[in-house]
């Protein structure tokens, strides 16, 4: 029982974690441009 | 940093329409190559919306950028509003679909402890967890359903979202009480279940539309249209066609539209209609002529005394014939809307006979109550949320790849009960420019080709670009040439070796063409012609095996109609006005048929709009493409066929999931009654029946084919 009320927090902790993270790429606009997102990192970048 | 940001002036947005960018290399050559342009801070392009977003100093000249961008090789055009571009549908549900998701998850994690024997404080300290998770999630997650629910019902009729609102809303609130007085079963884990599946029905349904969205908006030119506008001391300057007034005097150059309607006060010149009234001929303007806006001069440049602006041209009448005819569109019932009708009542019905059954039979309150709720659980449309949007989601994605591109789901359904089609001529059974007569081509010494190719891609012409673009296909190279001129009106002129060459307007000639001049050597008159889009016969034979009538219905003369009547063996109307065009399908549909008008101009928008579907090639215009429902971007009519072909196999898997979604109903529903549907059942059936819509609608992910 104890080990539940331990882990129980922990699982949510880390869900809600994800969660938050999913937020914060939404709001930072990184779904505004998936395809462009997909291609630039072919891009070489040779000066600076 | 901060010094940088204190000494920079103030800075400028622009956003630019580039609808040729499609890989990394096109970002990278794109953003150099503007920042290179002085004034400019900073480029940066959105490869999904095809769009590169500028920031660059105030007062900078965009034309400068499009010109920038042009030498990079891309075809670019201002957007007069970058900012008013409105937001993605799909973006919006995004977040409250990954919330259900996650409730969802960890909710059912819970469950499945107390379905696996969770008992006493074990059991309630799930389920308050459970209510704490689930409660603000539902309230969060469910609001897109919420909102619809209480709009259909403000409005006195009922759609899908009312009974799952109602089926949600009543399984948490049960679930709450059965927490509070530590009963065995709560439902917040189906609840959840059945927002989350319904969210991802909703997204992919918006993504499929947001798709097609920014597919046709790459097509369609923003620029701002205007004219260059000669004043009295003989400067000249670009003006906006909403800055232009009767009296200005426009000077317009070959290759440009008009903005305005107007009468010829100097120079003389040829003007494409086909915009206007579908005849393809150009029609001859002198001074003293009117001409009307929308008409492409063709040959030399002319100036205009301004007669009409803005909503009084021939051009806005168009527009306003076309904004009134979309009655037909708004008549049609959507299927899912269809069967909610048929589907809301019955479910309501069956709940509040369980409740009042149980409770005669000597149940009590509560036991009658959890039943009912059962009842309404099991019956929640979840499959048949996903009925319709997975199925149109799946056969659209395949027809986008088969270069179809589908703007809603509702044109799917209205292009599979078509059985009468309406053909334009120019531009829709024809290719939409004049194409160069491919024998005389292969006549002509290929020295001279080689010179032809190289004065032909020096001009912006028509003519011109399309003997480019058709020499270049046949292998050609071009000649080095000295001292290009181009001579509006005349041609253009170059020397070859020595040897004067020119490619220019022929001194008479009957229909359109140009002659290749070449010191020493006889002249070659190269005939232009609209040749017919490729398949055109396989097409319009599919579309006789699928039950449709195709016949033309075409604003050109009648000889070049009865011309491509004769060659396709359709029946013909000729010289239709844009008014008459609509009047025709007016009356088809009164008899009962179901119209699909297949149009590429903007004399087909009233048509287009008053179909009951209606298809477009991508190189239609502006108002083509707006008011079409698909818009075909191949050359090959085949697509017409096959849309028709996708549209209707795309009606029967969604008939046949209702049919699925229904017939699980009723299996669980009687079940559910008897009272036997615990959490546990609710969730499975759920989940199955989910599963196997979806499996059905992916067998349409090679319909296109």
């Amino acid at each position: 029982m104890t080990s539940l009320l331990f882990l129980i927090p922990v699982a949510l902790g880390l869900g809600l974690l994800g969660l938050a993270g999913f937020f914060w790429a939404l709001r930072s606009g990184q779904f505004e441009d998936p395809d462009g997102a997909a291609s630039r990192i072919l891009i070489d970048d040779e000066t600076d | 940093m901060t010094a940088v940001a204190l000494e920079s002036e103030r800075l400028e947005r622009t956003t630019l329409a580039v609808p040729g960018a499609h890989c990394a290399g096109c970002m990278s050559k794109i953003e150099r190559g503007l920042s290179a342009v002085p004034g400019v801070a900073e480029a940066r392009v959105n490869l999904s919306a095809r769009m590169v977003s500028v920031s660059h100093e105030e007062g900078l000249d965009r034309r400068k950028l499009v010109h920038a961008l042009a030498d990079l090789g891309f075809e670019a055009q201002t957007r007069v509003n970058g900012s008013a571009r409105p937001d993605s549908a799909a973006r919006q549900l995004l977040a409250p679909l990954a919330v259900a998701g996650f409730a969802a998850m960890n909710v059912m994690l819970l469950s499945v402890s107390v379905w696996s024997g969770a008992e006493g404080s074990t059991r309630d300290l799930f389920h308050w967890l459970s209510a704490l998770i689930g409660v603000p999630a539902i309230a969060y997650a469910g609001q897109p359903f919420f909102r619809s629910a209480l709009g259909a019902l403000r409005k006195g009729h009922t759609n899908m979202d009312v009974p799952i609102s109602l089926g949600v809303l009543i399984a948490s609130g049960l679930s709450l009480y059965e927490t509070a007085v530590h009963g065995r079963h709560a439902w917040f884990d189906g609840a959840l279940m059945l927002l989350t599946f319904l969210l991802a029905g909703r997204a992919l349904d918006a993504m499929m539309r947001d798709r097609a969205r920014t597919g046709v908006d790459a097509l369609i030119s923003q620029a701002p249209q205007g004219a260059t506008v000669v004043s009295e001391d003989g400067t000249l300057a670009w003006q906006a066609t909403d800055a232009l007034r009767p009296g200005m005097i426009l000077r317009v150059v070959a290759g440009e539209r008009l903005a305005a309607d107007g009468e010829v006060v100097s120079g003389a010149s040829q003007f494409d209609q086909s915009l206007l009234t579908g005849e393809s001929r150009p029609v001859a303007a002198q001074v003293g002529d009117g001409v009307l806006a929308g008409t492409l001069n063709l040959t030399g440049p002319v100036d205009v005394r301004v007669s009409h602006t803005g909503y009084d041209t021939t051009l806005a009448e168009i527009v306003r014939l076309m904004e009134a005819s979309t009655q037909s569109r708004s008549r049609y019932v959507r299927l899912a809307d269809r069967a909610s009708r048929l589907y809301a009542p019955a479910v309501h019905t069956l709940a509040a006979l369980s409740v009042g059954g149980w409770l005669i039979g000597g149940a009590s309150v509560y036991q009658a109550l959890v039943i009912g709720v059962a009842v309404l659980i099991i019956t929640c449309p979840c499959a048949l949320g996903l009925a319709v949007p997975v199925a149109q989601v799946v056969s659209s994605g395949a027809l986008m790849r088969a270069g179809i591109m589908v703007k809603d789901g509702s044109a799917l359904e209205r292009i599979a009960l078509v059985d009468r089609a309406l053909f334009d001529k120019t531009g829709t059974l024809t290719m939409s420019r004049p194409q160069p007569d491919p024998a005389v081509l292969s006549a002509i010494d290929p020295v001279a080709v080689s010179v032809a190719l190289a004065l032909a891609s020096h001009s912006g012409h028509p003519l011109s670009r399309a003997l480019a673009a058709s020499l270049s296909a046949d292998g050609h190279r071009a000649a080095e040439l000295d001292a290009v001129e181009e001579r509006a009106g005349e041609g253009i002129f170059a020397r070859w070796l020595g040897l004067e060459v020119a490619l220019r307007r022929p001194e008479a000639a009957s229909g359109i063409a140009v002659s290749l001049f070449v010191e020493g050597k006889p002249t070659w008159l190269i005939p232009y012609a609209y040749h017919l889009r490729p398949d055109y016969a396989e097409a319009l034979a599919e579309l006789r095996t699928l039950g449709i009538e195709a016949s033309i219905l075409s604003g050109d003369s009648v000889p070049a109609v009865a011309e491509v009547a004769r060659a396709t063996g359709l029946s013909a109307q000729a010289m239709t006005s844009p008014a008459d065009k609509q009047a025709l399908i007016g009356r088809l549909q009164a008899a009962g048929r179901r119209v699909l008008m297949v149009g590429d101009g903007l004399n087909d928008g009233p048509a287009l709009a008053a179909a009951d579907a209606s298809m477009a090639p991508g190189s239609a215009s502006d108002v083509g493409l707006q008011s079409a429902d698909l818009v075909f971007t191949q050359d090959s009519l085949l697509a017409i066929p096959r849309a028709v072909r996708a549209a209707r196999a795309t009606t029967r898997v969604v008939k046949q999931n209702f049919a699925l979604a229904i017939g699980y109903n009723v299996l669980a529903v009687p079940l559910a009654m008897a009272g036997f549907v615990t959490p546990l059942v609710a969730a499975l059936a759920m989940s199955t029946s989910s599963l196997i819509v979806i499996a059905n609608s992916l067998r349409l992910a090679r319909i296109a084919r």
